[in-house]
């Protein structure tokens, strides 16, 4: 059991690692990646500045590249690679952001917050509500609800989050003028615990959070399906037997059983959602991680961007990890989880 | 001394005997093989017509494939037929379902919105089919090779596989689109393929892993037949069911991604497409005035229905991998359409 949490452990740090050698590959092997087109920007800002290539300012350059980018140039490959995981993984040090002058890892981390803050209210309320009403829809399979709301389901899938996005926005934000478009806080107020000041955050994230919401939604019809299959089995009728109640068979017997296949796919949901909270942000015009990254794409911010990758992919990780690790407590019967074909 | 002069030695068989039995090994079928211009007919019958057939017999699979069929349909014809928007063809903003000349009523500057949506067709469909194609493609031979080959490549390949899975899709398009940003649309759908291989991958693996313990897997092994034959005709077919759920799942994906980044304006605007439209239409009108709205929700109606159509046929062509229902089909094209025997398509 303990060996399986350190095989977990293990396999999420390795696939971590995997993601900075991509990111660092990405960065600074392309013949025509962000390193080499950053090393020419800064020479060709130098040499209109009016100074002569000579070996005092070559090292000027080299220490404004490194400065930047946390990559010293006179290094080889291989020990910059090193360099650079040593680096983040020690220090969290991605070197420091271009247009914000400051370093990438707190700046992200305040952002963060604010993403994780309205992305995980909108999925878990989208993710328990599909849940209920997968499973009421199993429990009156083929009735008028069933059937209507199976249409629904499967039209929902056809909606993109920011398709939902938009016409929150327009409906409840521009035309019935309920709730705020733009910013993360009410004007005027001041942060910290008190009451105008809780309202109005809780305000802001409303919409972009039922946004969030409609991408959460997916797992409800595999859901009833498994439903439907588990309500067919022999236990639940010797459970009827029994003289267990409803209330009991519907939670224990037959809602556990058949939250196990889709465990670990509903959490994958998350990458989902931070994937998409670039766009939601953009349309809701929250500054928060998406924005981040929006904008320093549009400046080629890029040890953001690759200090974004790497964040992104860790809360990811983590998400999948806990899906991984609480498997075995609404599953007793995996000790080891070898046997389980898991993410 | 060769056998047939010694019948001792030979086991007690005739000289007769061994003629016959040399003669039952080498014995060839007296139906004569049809015509190659007649194979071809009833391997489209087989093949193409029959699974067809079960495909709009299925509701969904009807209207799926009515609405694909409309897409293409106006990616190529329309293209053809209808002319390109002009600016000042009509008043700005004329609301849509007014007049036959401008069905789907007019943008800000007064071009014509249904002449717009048919001239952005062209590139959501190849966005979908370049995407598609290398999402899937890359995800069945990657679980394939790593369920097959299992070991050390089983585990590099599934560590590439949930690295690719854990960076968020469009956080990987973004930061690739920052030095790469394509401008033919094929090379666009391809940039968006290559991000959604990794689910597949998994679930190729899995069923490959089952598949390769059972029973007819194991006889096509021990009668050596080639791995490349085994993993066609065995995995391959099996999986077949799976691989178009996932065509139409990436292809969703693709075509929410790529309308996004144009909507965002990432990608350079080279060709029309319904987010480039979309993109205009948000930046361009007053969102709070219901008279200008219909430009933005247009194109977003028009992306739905090709992604309900794409998931339709998907759900409707579960059926077609039904080796009963494809065979009775297939019985119901060969009835009275030929009278000499037929060798079976499978």
């Amino acid at each position: 059991m303990v060996n399986y949490y350190v095989k977990r452990v293990a396999h999420a740090f390795m696939v971590l690692l995997t993601t900075l050698t991509v990111s660092f590959a990405l960065f600074r092997m392309l013949p025509f990646g962000p390193y080499e087109i950053m090393k020419l920007q800064i020479q060709n800002q130098m040499a209109q500045s009016g100074e002569t290539m000579d070996v005092q300012t070559r090292e000027r350059i080299n220490a404004r590249i490194e400065a930047f980018t946390n990559i010293d140039p006179d290094q080889t490959m291989v020990e910059a690679y090193f360099d650079y995981l040593f680096n983040i993984i020690v220090y969290q040090d991605f070197g420091k952001s271009i247009t914000h002058n400051e370093a990438v890892w707190p700046l992200m981390l305040e952002r963060m917050q604010w993403t994780l803050f309205y992305g995980t209210y909108g999925f878990a309320l989208g993710v328990s509500t599909a849940l209920i009403l997968g499973a009421v829809m199993a429990y009156n399979e083929g009735s008028r609800f069933d059937q209507v709301l199976t249409y629904f389901t499967v039209t929902n899938e056809t909606i993109p989050g920011y398709i939902a996005a938009i016409i929150l926005l327009i409906v409840f934000g521009l035309q019935l003028g309920w709730l705020p478009t733009g910013a993360r806080e009410a004007p005027g107020t001041v942060p910290g615990l008190n009451i105008p000041y809780m309202i109005g955050i809780v305000q802001h994230a409303a919409l972009i959070s039922m946004a969030g919401f409609v991408a959460g939604f997916g797992g409800g019809l595999d859901y009833r399906g498994n439903c439907i299959r588990e309500l067919g089995k022999d236990y639940i009728r010797v459970a009827h037997l029994r003289g267990l109640s409803d209330t009991r068979i519907a939670i224990r017997y037959v809602g556990r059983n058949s939250l196990l296949p889709i465990y670990t796919g509903l959490l994958l949901g998350i990458a989902g959602l931070l994937g998409g909270s670039v766009i939601l942000e953009w349309i809701f015009n929250y500054p928060a991680m998406g924005d981040l990254l929006l904008k320093s794409l549009f400046s080629r911010d890029y040890p953001l961007l690759m200090g974004s990758l790497v964040l992104f992919t860790g809360v990811t990780l983590t998400g999948l990890l806990v899906a991984d690790l609480t498997y075995g407590i609404i599953d007793p019967r995996v000790q080891g989880g070898a046997e389980r074909e898991s993410f | 001394m060769s056998r047939s002069e010694d019948p001792v030695t030979d086991g007690g068989q005739s000289r007769e005997a061994a003629r016959s039995a040399e003669d039952i090994f080498n014995r060839v079928s007296d139906i004569e093989r049809p015509p190659r211009s007649q194979q071809l007919l009833e391997g489209v019958r087989n093949r193409v017509l029959a699974p067809l057939k079960i495909l709009i017999t299925d509701p969904r699979g009807a209207v799926g494939v009515a609405i694909l069929a409309f897409n293409v349909a106006m990616a190529t014809l329309g293209v053809w037929f209808f002319p390109q928007p002009s600016s000042l063809a009509a008043e700005p903003y004329t609301p849509p379902f007014q007049s036959l000349e401008y069905p789907l009523g007019t943008a800000s500057l007064g071009q014509e919105i249904h002449l717009q949506i048919i001239h952005a067709t062209p590139a959501m469909l190849k966005f979908v089919i370049s995407g598609g194609i290398v999402a899937t493609l890359l995800g069945v031979t990657i679980g394939v090779t790593a369920g097959y080959k299992g070991g050390v490549i089983d585990y590099v390949l599934m560590l590439i596989s949930d690295t690719w899975m854990s960076i968020p899709a469009l956080v990987l398009i973004l930061i690739i689109s920052s030095f790469w940003s394509p401008r033919d649309p094929y090379l666009v759908g391809l940039m968006l393929g290559i991000n959604f291989w990794g689910g597949l991958a998994r679930m190729t693996r899995s069923e490959v892993l089952s598949v390769r313990e059972s029973n007819k897997v194991e006889a096509a092994r021990v009668m050596g037949l080639p791995t490349r034959y085994i993993i066609r005709k065995y995995v391959i077919k099996n999986l077949m069911p799976y691989i178009t759920v996932n065509l139409a799942n990436n292809s969703r994906q693709i075509i929410f991604a790529a309308v996004g980044l144009y909507f965002l304006g990432v990608l350079p605007y080279t060709s029309a497409n319904w987010g480039v439209m979309m993109d205009q239409a948000y930046n361009n009108s007053n969102l709070t005035n219901m008279g200008q709205v219909h430009w933005l929700i247009i194109p977003m109606v028009m992306m739905i229905l090709l992604t309900l159509g794409i998931i339709l046929t998907a759900q409707a062509a579960d059926k077609m991998f039904n080796v009963r229902l494809l065979a009775r089909e297939q019985a119901d094209e060969d009835e009275g359409a030929t009278a000499t025997a037929t060798i079976p398509g499978n």
